[in-house]
């Protein structure tokens, strides 16, 4: 070996246990997901079929996006589902039935998305009652709303080709996401180097040049594959862009601001958090208004995926997966840690298992054995993560 | 050497339990005061009333010579006054610098002002200079405190507390869970804290750690002030018989005080 893939294996595992090896190795059991489910049938990575994953994760991982955040802070949010159920069956009645502007509309969704996360989380800190019995209480209580809005019909279609449709049916085309592609990479480019800068100019202890390179590179490799592969079918969809804009967003203010701090000190220990003076109770309310947010949004998507607002969506497996993917991508189940590129990764791995077993006319019973099977392989990493640190801790 | 925090006639009832009974005690700037005392004989009661965490139904307490009210931590902490714990109060998740600075983090300036992004190089290097003034060993200031050793934490603990510049700091048994090697390191840091005109307040039930540190040892037994002594010059037989109140043992000492018939 060559003394620059030397050094570059020791960067990458130096970046490994700095971190947590989570993402690391969820991206590893990714590529193995995808060599078998290729070798049993090649058309899984063909354009099209990453082009229907890309749509098929997107409304889930937004949902899942908001329960990261809830996880972090070592809660649970279990109404997510029928928020997101709730939210696209107000949002059809808004549009559909009253003629409101679909923007509007979108808006006043997401805001009573976020206020009963917000109200469930007044509750649960008030009366101090695990958040766990609140949502469920809440997952009941937003489903039979869920119904009593859709009436008698019980399904209210969102037309083709008009705006609420057009979220998951819109595709980028190559000019924009290639621009968006560089300018994206770009930015990371400058970011790293600006951020090395500053730490050699203090002579604090600055990430190596070998390091960036590398990470830079596998970025690159990533976005650029994914970029070239989706418009090789027809374009980048809406919804995947939305998914990874918010996913970006929600990770740079998690990891980055004062307020993502916070996040991570009250899920890891909240009486330090509330001694160092950090408002704990409110930091609790707004993650679950985000999380109600998001769960409304991921509702809408789904509904525009489906082309209706109806009684079952987001009451089947919406909720499950979103709490299963936030978890095998890697977040702790015992708060503190994880990161919101969690709810991609997690989608990927569920999405790539039952669109694989679609294509291999798999009946659904497998399905969910497979997948269930996948969670709690991951909540024994995740625990077993955690006694290792505690071990090492002594 | 004048007293920095000073409190006369202290007394505080929980319910039917009288846990402070008219006590004196008073710490000096570059002065290690250690606070000893048998469970249940106050020393907590005394550390809180400090810290702002409870209040005493009677008694003065004065700061720099100005009678000084201190009704919150935040109270406390304002006048100059830091408490550690014994539990830490860290987040074990969060790395050095993020403790350090936990709840007060510096933030960026100038655009990105209103986004209240954390400036990691100005925390990373302060809470460099910081460790390094206090002479702790930290390798990498961005390792996550849950992989430290138990003396390690302590020290992140201790030193947090003096972001805030103090004038008195407060420790609660620093070295009650920490193994020979640690202890020796927490022991050195309340040293240097003395030496950089810190006041400190040791609460510890190990009078041989006491003895390493304390400048003076203050006595509490049940509720009530039971000796006072200058460490260079007393044995921990007089200590032990203070704290257990067994009678003629600490009254050879000339310079206890404040004892109660």
């Amino acid at each position: 070996m060559t003394v620059e893939s030397v050094s570059l294996i020791g960067g990458a595992w130096g970046w490994v246990r700095r971190r947590d090896a989570g993402p690391v190795s969820i991206v590893v059991a990714l590529l193995i997901i995808w060599t078998v489910f290729q070798s049993l049938n090649n058309v899984f990575l063909s354009p099209e079929n990453l082009f229907s994953l890309s749509r098929q994760i997107s409304y889930g991982g937004v949902v899942s996006l908001g329960l990261v955040l809830v996880l972090l802070i070592g809660e649970v949010d279990l109404s997510v589902g029928s928020v997101g159920g709730l939210a696209a069956a107000v949002l059809a009645v808004l549009v559909e039935n009253h003629g409101w502007n679909p923007y509007l509309a979108i808006a006043v969704t997401l805001a009573m998305g976020a206020g009963l996360g917000c109200v469930q989380a007044l509750i649960f800190t008030r009366f101090n009652v695990p958040s766990f019995v609140v949502t469920l209480g809440g997952l009941l209580l937003f489903y039979g709303l869920q119904l009593r809005v859709l009436g008698s019909t019980g399904t209210i279609r969102f037309p083709f080709g008009q705006t609420i449709a057009q979220i998951e049916n819109k595709t980028l085309g190559s000019a924009v996401t290639y621009t968006a592609l560089v300018i994206v990479i770009m930015v990371l480019v400058a970011a790293e180097f600006a951020g090395r800068t500053r730490y050699r100019r203090e002579q604090l202890p600055a990430t190596g040049v070998v390091t960036i390179a590398a990470r830079l590179v596998l970025v690159t490799a990533a976005l650029l594959a994914t970029v070239w592969e989706l418009n090789r079918a027809g374009g980048v969809p809406l919804a995947f862009v939305i998914l990874l804009g918010l996913v970006t967003l929600g990770w740079l203010i998690t990891s980055r601001t004062r307020y993502g701090l916070n996040i991570y000190a009250v899920g890891g220990n909240a009486e330090a958090a509330r001694r160092a003076g950090i408002g704990v109770t409110a930091t609790r309310i707004s993650v679950f208004g985000v999380c109600g947010a998001t769960a409304a949004f991921g509702g809408i998507m789904s509904g525009s995926y489906v082309g209706a607002a109806s009684q079952t969506l987001g009451g089947d497996t919406l909720l499950l997966y979103a709490i299963a993917a936030a978890v095998i991508g890697g977040t702790s189940l015992f708060g503190g840690r994880g990161s919101t590129w969690a709810a991609l990764l997690g989608w990927l791995v569920i999405g790539s298992i039952y669109n694989g077993m679609f294509l291999l006319n798999l009946e659904t019973d497998i399905q969910f054995m497979i997948i269930g099977g996948v969670l709690i392989g991951a909540v024994i990493v995740d625990s077993a993560t955690r006694r290792a640190r505690a071990v090492h801790d002594r | 050497m004048t007293a920095v925090l000073s409190l006369a006639s202290i007394s505080k009832r929980y319910g039917a339990v009288q846990a402070l009974d008219g006590v004196d005690f008073h710490v000096s700037t570059g002065e290690v005061v250690a606070l000893v005392g048998d469970n249940g004989a106050g020393k907590s009661t005394l550390i809180k009333i400090m810290a702002g965490v409870a209040q005493p139904d009677s008694g003065l307490i004065e700061f720099e010579n100005r009678p000084a009210v201190i009704h919150r931590p935040h109270d406390a902490t304002r006048l100059g006054i830091a408490t550690v714990y014994q539990d830490l109060a860290l987040c074990d998740n969060l790395d050095v610098v993020s403790n350090l600075f936990l709840g007060r983090e510096i933030l960026r300036r100038g655009a990105l002002r209103p986004l209240r992004i954390a400036n990691r190089v100005q925390m990373s290097r302060r809470g460099r200079d910081l460790l390094r003034r206090l002479r702790v060993e930290i390798p990498d200031v961005r390792v996550p405190v849950a992989a430290l050793s138990g003396g390690q934490r302590q020290a992140i603990a201790i030193a947090r507390s003096l972001l805030g510049n103090p004038k008195v700091v407060l420790l609660d048994e620093p070295t009650a869970a920490l193994g020979v090697t640690q202890t020796a390191q927490v022991l050195e840091l309340i040293k240097e804290l003395k030496s950089q005109g810190h006041g400190v307040v040791v609460i510890s039930h190990n009078l041989s750690d006491v003895f390493d540190v304390a400048d003076r040892i203050s006595v509490l037994r049940m509720g009530r002030n039971a000796g006072e002594f200058v460490a260079e010059s007393s044995t921990s037989a007089q200590i032990v018989a203070a704290i257990t109140g067994v009678s003629g043992e600490h009254a050879r000492n000339g310079r206890e005080t404040g004892v109660r018939p």
